[in-house]
């Protein structure tokens, strides 16, 4: 049998983040689940024949992946071990639950690199649906099996799986602030940057390639834009005033951002390499949190100038300006979703500040936490769950929740806290 | 560069103080007004000023102009009259002495979004700066910023770490570019 496989060579780019992991194991993210999707389909991982301790670690990470997105059931592969060729008995897998079955094998090519081939099934019609072979070296095997998870996320759900992203977020520690990246899964944790100032805002750029955020090492305020594979750090906005909130236009050229140069908070745009400066719109009061809609035409934005924090919409250059949100004296943070059909958004209520989703079509909200310190809500690049930062027993975690509410993970710092969580893009 | 001109200002600032000149490499050694400690090293300011270099009367306790915080009420960002006297005496010394500069920093309490929070810190900071201008102080010598909830005075979560929080400070830089800021 041969592979009808796409065999995307993969290589992981960001190299240099390993050597910054040593003396930070103890700021690794640990996630726990706390809630999953009501109709889960039940699939089998089973082990891959080759070298057991590399069999192991891409299976565990297969399966820990499907299992925490909450869309999975696994279903026991009772130790099984069998390669992507082997003959399925697809009535015997559908008889013990599995409507899905994947199988593989790790082979060491010519180069001393490894090869991971895998092909999924359907076995309830009796079908192959596809494989693939990811080359890697021996340390980056997690990724390949964020990859395989991705692989049969997208065949088995239709929509693309964000196992293999990546997200950032800021922990503060020993009088610290550490900018760090990590997988989706909270593994391998690197350090972009340490600062005894505050760090804030996050926001990955459209390509994955750099980060913009606040920084307040200059003791105030100030916009940076971040390539995180060679460290290299730009100054974007660095104003009289404050400078903050920066959101990345789909793009990746520009930055709508906030200033006070000129009195209040007020937004403006600016190129990524900080010229171009442009105002968007004026107002007499606080104009903060701009967001960029996913096709680029509409910025959200909070403002006050109705009396109260209510998130509004405005064209990407300007013109009218319309209010969203309407419900409660508080709602904050807008962050459309990806596929353009939501608004996530901070929203108090009764005193409890929780994530609030808006369908844009219909304009009705409902609110998805169970928390009540919901902070800076973050969207997966696939649209289903948002990140936000929260509270739990005085300690700040991050939190993963399904737009619908139903599924929810929590990200954790032994020794510090988590927070302004950011989801970055597809793997590319 | 003005970490580089900061070792030259001091001894600068020290030499007119002193006597005697001092090595460049003294970085506040005494000068004069010792204060035996026991070590034979005595820790001095020169000549009337502050360990930032500032003058004493923007220090020293005694002085209304040490008097640096201004409190705001929740999601408010008026200057309460209580503050009116304390805000004149920084406005005429401003005035009186254009050479220096302040840098005033808002807060908020840690409540909410931290953008917004920032947003608002800088009302805070904007109000009083206004404050400031109303009674004649240049412009130019004013920079308004905000540190939102980011730098707590009070790191606890009740009411009465959040009043401590909800504040604006001045900060004061000196003609000669040393000060706190």
């Amino acid at each position: 049998m041969k592979m009808n496989a796409m065999s995307p060579l993969f290589r992981f780019i960001f190299l240099p983040f390993f050597l910054f992991t040593v003396g930070i194991a103890q700021a690794q993210l640990s996630i726990e689940i706390t809630g999953a999707g009501a109709n889960r389909i039940p699939v089998t991982i089973v082990d891959f024949p080759g070298d057991p301790a590399s069999s192991r670690i891409i299976t565990s990470t297969v399966r820990a992946d499907l299992e925490r997105s909450g869309l999975f059931k696994l279903v026991d592969h009772n130790n099984l071990a069998f390669d992507e060729n082997a003959p399925i008995n697809h009535a015997d897998w559908k008889s013990r639950g599995a409507d899905a079955l994947a199988a593989g094998s790790i082979a060491r090519s010519a180069d001393g690199r490894m090869e991971a081939r895998f092909r999924l099934y359907d076995t309830q019609k009796g079908v192959s649906l596809g494989g693939a072979a990811y080359v890697t070296n021996s340390a980056q095997l997690r990724a390949a099996g964020h990859r395989i998870a991705d692989f049969i996320y997208e065949k088995l759900t239709g929509e693309k799986g964000v196992f293999s992203t990546r997200i950032a977020y800021v922990v503060k520690a020993r009088g610290q602030f550490l900018l760090q990246i990590a997988d989706s899964d909270g593994q391998n944790a690197a350090t972009a940057l340490t600062s005894t100032e505050p760090i804030i805002s996050p926001v990955w750029s459209p390509d994955g390639g750099r980060l913009a955020y606040v920084s307040f090492e200059k003791k105030k305020p100030v916009i940076y834009v971040h390539s995180l594979a060679s460290g290299q750090r730009q100054i974007v906005a660095n104003f009289k005033g404050s400078n903050s909130a920066p959101g990345w236009s789909p793009d990746g050229r520009k930055l709508a951002v906030v200033l006070s140069k000129d009195g209040f908070s007020q937004l403006y745009s600016v190129n990524a390499d900080g010229s171009g400066l442009q105002r968007i719109i004026q107002s007499s009061g606080i104009d903060t949190e701009p967001r960029y809609s996913a096709d680029g035409s509409t910025i959200y934005f909070t403002s006050d100038r109705g009396g109260s924090p209510q998130v509004y919409q405005v064209g990407a250059s300007g013109g009218d300006v319309r209010r969203v949100t309407f419900e409660g004296s508080y709602n904050v943070s807008p962050r459309p979703s990806p596929d353009g059909k939501n608004l996530a958004f901070i929203s108090r209520r009764e005193g409890r500040f929780q994530l609030a989703v808006m369908d844009l079509a219909t304009r009705q909200v409902q609110v998805v936490s169970d928390s009540n310190k919901d902070e800076s809500p973050s969207f997966a690049p696939n649209s289903r769950m948002i990140l936000i930062a929260t509270e739990i027993g005085g300690r700040g975690v991050l939190s993963a929740v399904s737009s619908d509410g139903r599924i929810k993970q929590r990200l954790s710092v032994a020794a510090g806290d988590v927070r302004e969580p950011a989801w970055g893009p597809y793997y590319q | 560069m003005k970490k580089l001109l900061i070792p030259a200002l001091l001894s600068a600032i020290l030499v007119g103080c002193s006597t005697t000149p001092l090595p460049e490499d003294s970085n506040g050694a005494p000068v004069e007004s010792r204060s035996g400690t026991g070590t034979g090293i005595a820790s001095v300011t020169a000549g009337g000023v502050d360990a930032n270099g500032l003058p004493r009367e923007l220090t020293d306790p005694k002085s209304k102009l040490s008097q640096r915080s201004i409190y705001f009420d929740l999601d408010k960002y008026e200057v309460k009259d209580e503050y009116k006297d304390l805000v004149a005496a920084h406005a005429k010394y401003l005035s009186a002495n254009k050479g220096f500069k302040v840098l005033l920093q808002g807060n908020t309490d840690e409540r909410g979004s931290r953008e917004y929070n920032l947003s608002l810190g800088q009302k805070r900071a904007e109000a009083v700066k206004r404050s400031l201008t109303l009674l004649g102080v240049s412009e130019a010598q004013i920079e308004s910023v905000s540190l939102g909830e980011e730098k707590p005075k009070d790191a606890g979560h009740d009411e009465a770490a959040w009043s401590q929080n909800r504040r604006a400070d001045i900060l004061y830089k000196g003609a000669d570019g040393r000060g706190e800021f």
